[in-house]
């Protein structure tokens, strides 16, 4: 198993180089000057020389890489030109936002598309397996930005006035002060990489009102997550039903099942205790993978809700020509789906010993 | 000879005259007997045929405001006279948008573009794709490693944010945004095609043709890429259904198609913020995509069942 976890660990290795190389290149490629795109009219030949000694910018391009790869070894990601702050402490601000309704949208698809899986493997060729089925379909189909608009209409205009409305943009009602963890706990800490994470955990409002029993707010970013974390997962959702579902009808097809059935056992102990453990693998690769298509996702879902995220950031960096956030925000994103692609692989060799033995 | 004896030999010579099925035919076979594709067939050839025929159905022109020529103003709700709208307004089936067109005429001509964007994107990542695929898998060593990793970090960025990236370093539009998606949907046909042609060239029909002295190109584009046809034909299908949903999204978020096109996701991007006023510019594109992507994933679930043949039942 060792061998196995190194072994991925440096394949993994080149394609983090590659994703390096790809956002250093990409933000180099954005057409037009920085420094026109940052001052405008006030961007003369002198003040723009100044930018560009500033910032490196009048380096060669691959001292430029060089100096890209040791800032990052050594964690600086750079400096924002639009801000003027350092993009790790942007990262800090907006990634919560983005993490925290990827994990929402990700625990509302497996949830409850696992279930759905589950009944509708269960009762095959049912009425309710072929309406699981249909919905999966219809949802796997459904535009994100569509679904959040349709959902954001739906629940905060024709049931207004309902016990089911619930708000349509935000994170927070207008007024609701959220107080950090270090607030909470009356912590007095200096700027360091405790208060980072500190403050990076504060901002994933829900998960840290948590922590601090401050149920008002909890109970206020609940209601304000609910609409886009649906949207968000209603594609996996429909892609975890729909594997789980044919998963565990393949599993529930081999002999050893048969011979749990024919040891008298109940049929939901056949299903869940023995189908549904093998079934799992490639329903947890489906999870995996989709936690990368959710972070896509969200810069859509960011954009109908108003949510101040990662991905509404790095499209307004992309505009404004913002190399840094460009590079440290997509540097991140990449860098993490990684990490997930594999942390799922080797939870899939956990899981199944033919993948680490083959 | 009894009589049965008879009648079962005229079967047996009967079974035997019949012409040997190709795969091809019982491929064809399955896939009349699938469910999910008849009905994405179905759903397909409805608008493909709106695609083409928008021209003589539609009742406007797509881009023509009709401010000053009806008695109509902006964002007004769909006038059905069937269901009751008063004969004496003028019907407009969808209701009419913010530059007071016709919106049922733009949603025809909508589904042009977005069946346009699927087959052509597909069209180029599966050309790339696949060549890429196929020298990886058949010449192996260090092409293979260095055509995967580069996929490898291609498939290391969501999708979506990647395609953002690429288009904006390209420059907005329509034609951008289709070689924006193309190029992040390069890996996954390069990574079928490639694990195709890593079985394939180990038949026997493949290590024939190398003991004759056939050159290597013409085993690999006459011998192997024939048989790797299969997956990438359910790939293509099911990224067709991607291709579309990416760039209505490209096109949402003002990347993609520019107005004044009859583009589904600009159109439904370009009134997101009415969606409490004037709900029905927001339904009927997202509809008509979620249609045409519904299409796209049904006909590919059931062409994949139908031409695996450990699938089909």
């Amino acid at each position: 198993m060792l061998r196995f976890i190194s072994q991925r660990i440096l394949a993994a290795a080149p394609v983090l180089l590659g994703i390096l190389f790809v956002t250093f290149a990409l933000a180099r490629l954005l057409p037009g000057d920085p420094c026109r795109a940052m001052l405008g009219e006030k961007a003369t030949a002198q003040i723009c020389d100044a930018f560009n000694v500033r910032y490196g910018l009048n380096k060669p391009i691959t001292t430029q890489f060089g100096i890209y790869l040791k800032d990052v070894a050594r964690g600086d990601l750079g400096q924002s030109f639009r801000y003027g702050r350092p993009v790790t402490q942007l990262i800090v601000e907006r990634l919560p936002v983005t993490v925290e309704l990827s994990l929402a949208a990700l625990i509302f698809a497996t949830a409850v598309g696992i279930l759905a899986g589950l009944w509708s493997a269960y009762r095959r060729n049912s009425i309710v397996d072929v309406a699981t089925m249909v919905i999966a379909n219809i949802g796997v189909s459904m535009p994100v930005f569509w679904l959040g608009l349709m959902l954001a209409y739906l629940f905060a205009l024709t049931l207004k006035d309902t016990p089911f409305q619930l708000p349509p943009s935000g994170r927070n009602s207008p007024g609701l002060i959220v107080p950090t963890i270090q607030e909470a706990w009356r912590l007095d800490l200096q700027p360091g990489p405790l208060n980072s994470v500190l403050s990076f955990i504060s901002n994933m409002h829900l998960f840290s009102s948590l922590l601090t029993l401050n149920l008002p707010v909890f109970w206020d970013t609940f209601r304000h997550m609910i609409l886009p974390a649906v949207a968000l997962g209603t594609i996996p959702l429909s892609i975890i039903a729909r594997m789980t579902r044919s998963s565990l009808l393949d599993v529930l097809s081999l002999d050893y099942v048969r011979t749990a059935r024919a040891k008298g056992l109940s049929e939901p102990r056949v299903v869940l205790r023995h189908g549904m453990r093998n079934a799992l693998i490639p329903i947890v690769t489906i999870i995996g993978l989709s936690l990368g298509s959710l972070l896509g996702g969200a810069v859509l879902t960011e954009t109908i809700f108003n949510l101040a995220g990662v991905g509404r950031i790095l499209f307004d960096a992309i505009q404004a020509r913002d190399y840094a956030i460009v590079q440290g925000f997509t540097l991140i994103i990449a860098a993490a789906y990684v990490v997930i692609n594999l942390f799922v692989d080797l939870l899939y060799a956990f899981l199944d010993p033919r993948v680490r033995l083959g | 000879m009894t009589v049965t004896d008879t009648a079962a030999s005229t079967v047996a010579q009967g079974i035997a005259d019949r012409p040997p099925r190709s795969p091809a035919q019982d491929a064809w076979r399955a896939l009349r007997h699938t469910r999910s594709a008849i009905v994405g067939a179905t759903i397909l050839a409805f608008m493909i045929l709106i695609a083409v025929t928008a021209p003589i159905i539609a009742p406007y022109p797509p881009n023509q405001p009709l401010i000053g020529k009806e008695d109509v103003k902006k964002r007004e709700a769909p006038c059905i006279h069937l269901l009751g709208c008063p004969a004496d307004r003028p019907q407009h089936i969808m209701g009419t948008d913010g530059n007071v067109r016709d919106f049922f005429s733009r949603v025809l001509y909508g589904a042009r573009v977005s069946l346009m964007v699927g087959f052509t994107t597909v069209g180029f990542a599966i050309i790339i794709g696949a060549t890429l695929g196929a020298l990886a898998g058949f010449l192996g060593g260090w092409p293979d490693n260095i055509i995967m990793r580069l996929m490898d970090v291609l498939l290391a960025f969501p999708a979506l944010l990647l395609a953002i990236a690429i288009v904006t370093v390209l420059g907005e539009g329509l034609i951008n945004a289709l070689l924006a998606i193309g190029i992040v949907s390069i890996p996954a046909y390069a990574r079928v095609t490639r694990a195709s042609v890593l079985t394939v060239k180990e038949w026997d029909f493949v290590l024939a043709d190398r003991a004759v002295g056939v050159p290597p190109m013409r085993i690999l584009s006459r011998s192997i890429l024939p048989h790797t046809l299969t997956p990438l034909i359910v790939q293509g299908t099911l990224g067709i259904a991607t291709a579309i949903l990416d760039a209505a999204a490209l096109s949402f978020l003002g990347l993609g198609a520019q107005p004044p096109m009859a583009e589904w996701g600009s159109m439904l991007g370009a009134e997101r913020n009415q969606v409490f006023t004037a709900p029905h510019l927001v339904f009927f594109p997202g509809l008509a995509i979620m249609l045409t992507v519904l299409s796209f994933n049904l006909l590919g679930d059931g062409l994949r069942d139908a031409l695996d043949p450990r699938l089909r039942r």
